[in-house]
């Protein structure tokens, strides 16, 4: 699905990741830990080639990124859902409308169905804000929005940044079984979150590996995790 | 055909397509007056070259088809030389036929100047041929020289010598329409490549979320596209609409020739400024189709 060879990247000159080999097998369930700073985000980012590996080969979807067209990209993005660290929403038109869009740009509109877009937002909580405007969200309800988004699609591989990063503890668990429940229809996961305590209750639901940047390089975590 | 579908689809169905980028005003209402102001100096331009073009036209059809040979010899001379110049005529190529005019054509020819009871064979008028040209005429220069050897008293005046430049200034100025019409859609295809631009700028966010969640370029683009073509169609539509109501409501033409009042549209020229909004808005389509790919081809 996702396949990383001695990936390396690096900011002007100085080493964010090097040396990255991993592999996200179909339907596997990955967190990605590591103190802030150390390129959580920059590995999902070369995992759904918002950025070029400087070093080193990333394939997603058996393709490799040197060799995908722009129109590549946007197709095999088509296939993987993003919760971005910062979400970001066309600010003109109402959550429901954001939520719909990713159909919309594949030419899907069609399969639109305003029920399960119903469920969707109850589902992340927020039945009562599908008309809202993007900037009038709360940090909190910005990701569960961006989450809600990222899983319309049905795509095969779902990358969070801190999913529950702005959101109470109860909440957290809700999104995360969401995510659990994705997986076991199938889905692969790849979550990047600072909370270990949030990764100590999923462990017990679902089989996850948990994997740490430390120092640049990649490391699976311990059984303590 | 995949670009025949894309001109197509900017006018139909996926109007949700338009809805992604957010709507902009006033940049909008300047897109399409200046559409619009393009399309009112077009209509203009073109209606100057096709007046141009008739009364170039006409100019030439008439000079080029008549001369007029002038015989100013003593009494005794005058016939000898009329038979001399019609002899030259005779064996001169491109000239269908030439004729000495009669006393009475010569009076009525003088009648406005000096009444209708002038004593012509008493007077020395000059004895006037009347020659009308084939073809592409004769060689009036070879003709002259001619003429001067054979008929001392004769003189050629081939109209051409102060009609020559008035058929070329009008032939010229058929051709500054012309080119101010090419001017005008070139400035047109510049300003909409320069709003494109700038409205692609202000929507980096936008392009940024549609690329994230799987919009490919064509799509992005599209959003764009469409907008600015119906924005270019409907203001040119406007400004043509204005320009044609301004040339039919020209006075009519009071004699034949004038100028001024002879700038308009005859016939089936006036279907043509139809393709005005036409050609802006094919015009506003690929300068917008191609300010729009680069714009995107830079972002990562
Ligand atoms: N555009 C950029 N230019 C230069 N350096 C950058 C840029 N973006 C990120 N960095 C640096 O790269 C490093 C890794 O950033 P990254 O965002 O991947 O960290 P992270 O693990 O996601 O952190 P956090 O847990 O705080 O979200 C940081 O030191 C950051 O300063
Ligand atoms: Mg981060």
């Amino acid at each position: 699905m996702i396949e990383l060879k001695n990936a390396g990247f690096n900011y002007g000159g100085r080493d964010i990741l090097s040396d990255m080999t991993l592999r996200l097998s179909p339907g596997s369930f990955h967190f990605l830990t590591g103190p802030s700073g150390s390129g959580k985000t920059t590995l999902l980012n070369l995992c759904y080639q918002a950025l070029m590996p400087t070093t080193g080969m990333v394939r997603i979807f058996e393709q490799d990124v040197r060799a995908m067209t722009r129109d590549d990209v946007a197709r095999v993005r088509r296939r993987i859902g993003v919760v971005h660290q910062n979400c970001q929403f066309l600010d003109h038109i109402s959550v429901r409308d954001n939520l719909t869009l990713p159909l919309a740009v594949s030419g899907r509109e069609s399969e639109v169905d305003q029920g399960n877009v119903d469920d969707l937002l109850s589902w992340v909580g927020l039945s009562e804000r599908g008309d809202a405007l993007p900037p009038e969200l709360s940090g909190g309800e910005r990701q569960r929005a961006a989450l809600a988004r990222a899983i319309i699609m049905s795509p095969d591989l779902i990358l969070a940044d801190e999913p529950t990063g702005n959101v109470d503890w109860e909440m957290a668990q809700r999104l995360i079984a969401l995510l659990v429940e994705l997986n076991r229809m199938g889905k692969t996961i790849l979550i990047a979150t600072h909370d270990l305590n949030l990764i100590r209750n999923t462990k017990s639901e679902v089989s996850a590996r948990v994997l740490r940047i430390n120092n640049t390089k990649l490391q699976l975590a311990g059984a303590d995790l | 055909m995949d670009r025949l579908r894309s001109i197509f689809e900017v006018f139909s169905g996926d109007t949700n397509a338009d809805r992604v980028v957010p709507p902009s005003g006033f940049t909008s209402r300047l897109t399409s007056f200046t559409a619009g102001a393009m399309a009112f100096l077009t209509v203009f331009a073109l209606a100057l070259s096709l007046a141009t073009g008739r009364l170039a036209d006409r100019w030439d059809a008439e000079l080029a088809r008549t001369s007029t040979i002038r015989i100013a010899a003593p009494e005794g001379q005058l016939a000898a030389q009329s038979e001399a110049v019609l002899e030259v005529l005779r064996t001169t190529p491109g000239i269908a036929s030439a004729r000495v005019m009669s006393d009475a054509e010569q009076r009525k020819l003088l009648e406005p100047w000096f009444g209708p009871d002038l004593p012509l064979d008493t007077l020395p008028v000059p004895r006037l041929i009347e020659v009308l040209e084939e073809g592409k005429g004769p060689d009036m220069a070879g003709l002259k020289l001619r003429l001067s050897a054979e008929a001392p008293g004769a003189v050629l005046d081939d109209h051409t010598r102060w009609r020559r430049p008035l058929v070329n200034a009008a032939t010229r100025l058929r051709l500054l329409g012309l080119v101010s019409i090419l001017l005008i859609a070139g400035s047109m295809a510049a300003m909409i490549t320069l709003a494109a631009q700038s409205a692609l700028a202000a929507n980096g966010q936008v392009i940024g979320v549609l690329r994230l969640i799987g919009a490919r370029d064509v799509y992005i683009a599209r959003a764009f596209v469409r907008r600015f073509t119906l924005r270019a169609l409907i203001g040119a539509a406007i400004g043509t609409a204005l320009a044609m109501i301004g040339v039919a409501f020209m006075p009519a033409p009071a004699e034949e020739g004038a100028f001024l009042t002879g700038l308009g549209f005859v016939g089936w020229h006036w279907f043509l400024p139809i393709i005005v909004p036409v050609i802006a808005a094919v015009v506003a389509f690929w300068a917008t189709r191609l300010a729009a790919f680069r714009a995107l081809s830079r972002l990562s």
